[in-house]
């Protein structure tokens, strides 16, 4: 009797407990903070980032009315824009030069992957250094004389580039396995119907990857937004604040400026549009898996 | 009669071989045409790789050159007199062995961690049937539109309370699960009929011996690329290390790269030396398990 009674308690239980791991570090790392966000944010705190003093949707209406928040946002769309177009650009470039069997295809497919194996700051060293002045590549190269990182007009593009450059490993994946699921014989086709290679990839190419192509264009949305160690290492949010991407507007209020409460507001601004775009790509990804 | 037979018959050998000979000349062009395209591939395709890997390339060269050779105004794209100065002198400056062992350790732990926790979870959303699973699956989920980034501050404060601040824990607990890694495996799992498990269960198998000696040996490929996927997002992580340590005991080397940073401007070789030894594991280890990140990532889309 005893034991059938244990049975069934761990008959009960038992499916919880292999849950258990997992949830329990959701909820302490990402539930909670992310409740505990949305209290901040209503709070002024002090120092310590203990709420002290009820502000209601103060740290909001100061956000929507403060020169700087706006000028975080404008950068942070130019930069998602700019990451985007780069990254999406070089990863279909590569995947198309990869898309029909040559000898050492496999070293190549190796190489435009890689990118998406170095860290943001790692590479933004190495960018730090190509940029340099007198002694960068970049300058040495091109025969002129621009302070890349230093000069407001073009740091941004800079940062941009730079992960258009980190992101473009894994567009380049996305899209080669977007080009095999096209079928080969509809090229043979079109190429004894006299179709340029160019007319091919504008009228069988491009609308044959348009279900990846919408995902792909939404992760790296969600992933530009993201963005902070190559905004850390290479520009500090600077010159001025033409580099102060939403991120890292955040790590400054609330790590130099202790306001807390204001980062906490950023950072539910932040998640609000995150969350958006990931329902948009939960769409698309079902739209895409019914249409194979 | 007969003679115009032959004549017939000569006519329609030589066209014949006119045919055959037009063929072969067809054949040549078309192959010579795959050839000329093969070969525009191939160099299209060396222009491109070349042109991606140019910073690597390029830092790989200065990791090699010894200081007074980068500050010239001539282009110096390879160094005359290589070095290995550079590696020996960023190792000796800054603790780098020890931030590398840092990053292993917190890296390895993370991978392993995340492997159990999600293969543990996706077993029970898969296998088992338990009130209020759907609600639950769906919490999982729904934790993909949580961005790191807007938890972050709350994080801080939440160990800094703990008093968990420059330890080990505090850069490998957070990250010891993760909602892709459920997704991945429960997509595995379900394509195993439930029979499966059920004759197991009446082999008198317990859940737990089913999970490890018969569901993570099938599903070692989706594993692979989980492993390869997370070790490397671990081994690059840089804002929540940046927060959360201090101390050079407790560094990784994304962080600790930083301090050849700012030494003197002479350093740029070593800083450069420093970043080329650290992006070898992350490099390699991509490398390495390449295919199987690939066919992980894919085959979840295509069997969903």
């Amino acid at each position: 009797m005893k034991t059938s009674g244990f049975h069934d308690l761990e008959k009960k239980l038992g499916p919880y407990t292999y849950v258990l791991p997992a949830m329990a570090v959701f909820a302490v790392f990402l539930f909670y903070p992310f409740f505990k966000t949305i209290y901040l944010s209503l709070f002024k705190t002090n120092k310590m980032g203990e709420a002290k003093l009820f502000y209601g949707l103060g740290n909001y209406r100061d956000l929507l009315t403060s020169q700087s928040f706006y000028n975080s946002i404008f950068v942070t769309l130019i930069f998602v824009l700019i990451v985007v177009a780069g990254s999406m650009l070089l990863g279909l470039t590569a995947a198309v030069l990869c898309n029909r069997s040559f000898p050492g295809i496999r070293i190549f497919s190796t190489a435009y992957a890689l990118p998406m194996a170095i860290a943001s700051s790692s590479a933004a060293m190495i960018f730090k250094i190509m940029l340099h002045p007198s002694i960068g590549i970049v300058n040495k190269l091109l025969g002129l004389n621009i302070n890349w990182i230093s000069d407001p007009r073009y740091a941004l593009v800079c940062v941009a580039l730079l992960t258009a450059w980190l992101n473009s490993g894994i567009n380049f994946l996305y899209f080669s396995a977007g080009l095999s699921n096209i079928d080969e014989s509809i090229y043979e086709r079109a190429s004894v119907d006299g179709a340029s290679g160019f007319q091919q990839f504008w009228s069988l190419t491009l609308p044959g990857l348009s279900p990846i192509m919408f995902y792909t264009l939404v992760v790296n949305i969600i992933q530009a937004f993201q963005a902070f160690g190559q905004v850390k290492v290479l520009t500090q949010g600077g010159p001025g604040e033409s580099t102060n991407l939403i991120v890292y507007s955040i790590y400054r209020d609330a790590f130099f400026n202790y306001r807390f409460g204001s980062a906490a507001a950023q950072s539910v601004l932040l998640f609000a549009m995150i969350m958006v775009l990931t329902l948009i790509m939960f769409r698309i990804e079902k739209k895409g898996v019914s249409y194979q | 009669m007969n003679q115009t037979f032959a004549a017939e018959n000569q006519a329609m050998k030589k066209s014949q071989e006119e045919i055959l000979k037009l063929q072969q000349e067809a054949n040549a062009k078309a192959i010579t045409r795959r050839r000329v395209e093969k070969g525009t591939l191939v160099v299209l395709n060396i222009m491109m790789a070349v042109f991606i890997l140019l910073p690597l390339l390029y830092a790989v060269s200065i990791a090699f050159m010894p200081s007074s050779e980068l500050f010239t105004t001539e282009i110096n794209l390879l160094p005359k007199h290589p070095t290995l100065e550079n590696f020996s002198q960023a190792l000796v400056k800054v603790p780098l062995a020890r931030f590398v062992i840092n990053s292993f350790l917190v890296a390895g732990c993370i991978t392993i961690g995340q492997i159990i926790s999600c293969s543990l979870a996706a077993f029970s959303f898969s296998f088992l049937d338990f009130k209020g699973k759907d609600v639950i699956f769906m919490l999982v989920m729904a934790t993909m539109m949580i961005p790191g980034e807007a938890t972050i501050i709350s994080n801080y404060l939440t160990v800094s309370k703990l008093g968990w601040l420059d330890s080990y824990h505090v850069l490998i607990i957070p990250y010891l699960t993760s909602a892709t890694g459920i997704f991945l495996f429960r997509q595995f799992y379900m394509t195993f009929p439930i029979s499966l498990y059920e004759s197991a269960k009446i082999d008198g198998c317990t859940n737990l011996r089913f999970i490890f000696t018969i569901l993570i040996p099938l599903t070692k490929s989706g594993i692979g690329a989980m492993a390869v996927y997370t070790f490397i997002n671990a081994w690059n992580m840089y804002m929540w290390p940046l927060l959360v340590t201090g101390s050079n005991e407790l560094r990784t080397v994304q962080i600790g790269i930083g301090m050849l940073d700012s030494v003197d401007s002479q350093s740029i070789t070593l800083m450069i030396a420093g970043v080329v030894m650290i992006i070898i594991p992350s490099i390699s280890i991509f490398i390495i398990g390449q295919k199987q990140l690939i066919r992980g990532m894919f085959s979840g889309a295509v069997k969903g």
